[in-house]
């Protein structure tokens, strides 16, 4: 049987995460600076980018003309632009970060429902990553009421009076979505509520996952699993309608009028194979620190699928999303694509998207060889962490930021905050319970994987 | 014993567990073991016989690749300069709607080629009459087969080597 192994949250690591924080911060300050010196340039592109958006909405139907024009138009009476960035881009990382926490506590539920073997000894790792899920929620909550007002068009009451000048018949018709009940252009009771009870929900979930499997390291047998089995199976249920559901809410919303019942599955997409990525990445580091040493390249190479899998999946999913719109020609879905086309950084990160996220993993991680071995998994897990990075970015920024965002030290600074708190959450989880389960029925298959 | 027949003994062995062993000692006495039978895929038993990775993989890439390039040059061929026509306003030769029909042929390509390829490596083509060691590879005994003119070792000596490795019968079979 497998030898018992803790993992050591040590202070060498602890360094290395705070160096991580640090430049994070430096550069996040420098950004700020370098943001607010800038302004004044902005705010002439800004005024550039509502013609910009007249024109481009010009060809349209009367009433998503009008209302794109007063999105863009939105930029004038808003936060300045440096803060509208700040908001954007913390929105951007929560939701990213979110993402990889709650696939912690996903990936751990799939392998209890399809029963899967292989994954008894790497399953404390997603685990670990599961307890940023609380503080996700606290974030999310936290930077939504901050920033409501420039994140989210749809939260501007005059959009739901019919004696404004800026009344929004289309958001009016969608506003029970938002407002439901309470009243319209007020607080967004049913958005809340959904907000709160998805975070409450999986964290409630990932304790009673998380307990069960603590459980069976004290007293082993098997009632343990199954009890995991059956908390795993409804999670998932309630999963594949919140993880919809919050990808509207969170993300497709910053961009009310437009719409794609792809949405959800995108999101998720995008989650997931991040998600698999930071898994396979923290388990090819532990094993170069001497830890799991039970994972052999049979581990690897069935992590490494996950990750080509999923990269493809997503570009699946990204694509049947591009294509329906592209080839419709509807002005009002499209106009989400030629924002995002034709202005830079936008243009370069939508291309930058596709080389990260589908051409490198698709290619570099073919060939049999290359899922087995730790150097090419530590070249491509990366590749595709920063690759869905940008993927994100693209879903978020241009609906805050219009024409004015950027890929600058701001967004690269907080990303280094967020994934240096991120780290450290995680790490600190693992070290808190045995790296690999003493009692799973099914580490003895696991030991004898062989692919 | 002609000389233009094929000369093989075949070694009978009832369990997966002492064949692996088998094939590992047969092969350590430096026997070459022509192929082996048997009625249900045995895990390691390629590893016992050394045989190297199949390279179907790289010509599975290779035909993909074809598939890719034949899609992409007919479609732009055809809709570009053949016979270009106005489909939804879009340009004569875009990309977007190209790639349904390349993945779909990519995929084509790559699995009737490696289909192809297997049966052509494997020797496997219409009319072939199989060769049948013994017919109760089919049934529940592993079957191996060890072509006399590929080793030094006299019919005997090997017939002696296969008993002591637990084949449980030792016949000859020629072709």
């Amino acid at each position: 049987m497998a030898a018992d192994e803790q993992y050591i949250f040590k202070p060498e690591a602890k360094r290395k995460i705070s160096i991580l924080f640090g430049v994070g911060v430096l550069l996040f300050v420098l950004g700020i600076i370098m943001a607010m010196n800038s302004g004044g340039h902005h705010e002439g592109a800004d005024h550039g980018s509502v013609e910009v958006a007249k024109n481009l909405v010009a060809s349209t139907d009367q009433e998503s003309g009008h209302a794109a024009g007063h999105e863009a138009a939105e930029g004038h009476h808003g936060s300045p632009v440096w803060l509208k960035r700040i908001y954007s881009s913390l929105w951007h990382n929560n939701i990213f970060f979110a993402g990889i926490g709650i696939i912690g506590l996903f990936f751990v539920a799939i392998q209890y429902a399809a029963q899967a073997g292989w994954s008894a000894p790497i399953k404390r790792i997603p685990l670990a990553m599961g307890q940023w899920i609380p503080i996700a929620g606290v974030l999310m909550l936290i930077i939504w009421f901050v920033a409501k007002g420039d994140l989210f068009h749809w939260t501007h009451h005059d959009l739901y009076d019919p004696q404004s000048a800026d009344y929004d018949k289309i958001l009016d018709q969608k506003s029970v979505y938002f407002f439901w009940l309470g009243s319209k252009g007020g607080f967004p009771t049913f958005y809340i509520l959904r907000m709160v009870a998805f975070f409450s929900l999986w964290y409630w979930f990932y304790t009673l996952i998380k307990k069960q499997m603590l459980a069976e390291d004290l007293e082993g047998g098997t009632q343990y699993w199954y009890s995991t089995r059956k908390l795993s199976a409804i999670f998932l249920v309630i999963f594949a309608v919140s993880s919809s559901v919050a990808a509207w809410d969170w993300v497709m919303s910053i961009d009310p009028h437009w719409f794609s019942t792809m949405f959800g599955w995108y999101v998720f997409a995008s989650w997931w194979v991040t998600g698999l990525a930071t898994i396979t990445l923290i388990v090819v580091n532990l094993k170069d620190a001497g830890y799991l040493k039970m994972v052999n390249a049979n581990h690897l190479h069935d992590l490494g699928k996950f990750v080509f899998a999923f990269s493809v999946f997503w570009t699946y999913i990204w694509f049947s999303q591009f294509m329906l719109i592209y080839y419709a020609n509807i002005p009002e879905e499209t106009v989400y694509f030629i924002e995002r086309l034709k202005h830079a950084p936008y243009s370069w990160v939508f291309y930058a998207n596709l080389i990260l996220n589908f051409v490198l993993p698709f290619l570099l991680l073919m060939t049999r060889d290359a899922k087995r071995h730790v150097a090419m998994l530590k070249v491509v897990c990366p590749i595709v962490i920063v690759g869905h990075w940008f993927d994100f970015y693209n879903m978020v920024t241009p609906g805050v930021m219009q024409y004015n965002g950027g890929v600058g030290f701001l967004e690269i600074g907080l990303a280094c905050i967020f994934f240096a708190l991120f780290l450290w959450v995680a790490l600190s989880a693992l070290s808190k319970m045995p790296l690999v389960a003493k009692n799973h029925p099914m580490m003895e298959e696991s030991l004898n994987h062989h692919i | 014993m002609s000389s233009t027949s094929e000369n093989f003994l075949v070694g009978i062995f009832d369990d997966e567990d002492i064949l692996l062993h088998g094939v590992e000692g047969i092969r350590g006495k430096g026997v070459k073991i022509h192929e082996v039978y048997t009625p249900f895929p045995v895990h390691g038993l390629d590893e016992a016989l050394g045989y190297k990775r199949s390279r179907l993989p790289i010509a599975a890439f290779l035909f993909g690749l074809t598939g890719t390039s034949l899609a992409l040059t007919m479609q732009i061929w055809m809709l570009g300069f053949d016979w270009p026509m106005i489909i939804g306003g879009k340009n004569f030769v875009s990309l977007p709607p190209f790639i349904p029909v390349t993945f779909e042929l990519t995929v084509l390509l790559a699995a009737l080629g490696m289909v192809a390829t297997f049966f052509i490596v494997s020797d496997m083509k219409p009319y072939k009459t199989p060769r049948s060691y013994d017919i109760r590879s089919t049934d529940d005994k592993h079957v191996m087969a060890i072509d006399l003119a590929a080793n030094k070792l006299s019919k005997e000596e090997i017939g002696q080597i296969l008993k002591a490795n637990g084949a449980s019968e030792v016949n000859e079979k020629n072709f």
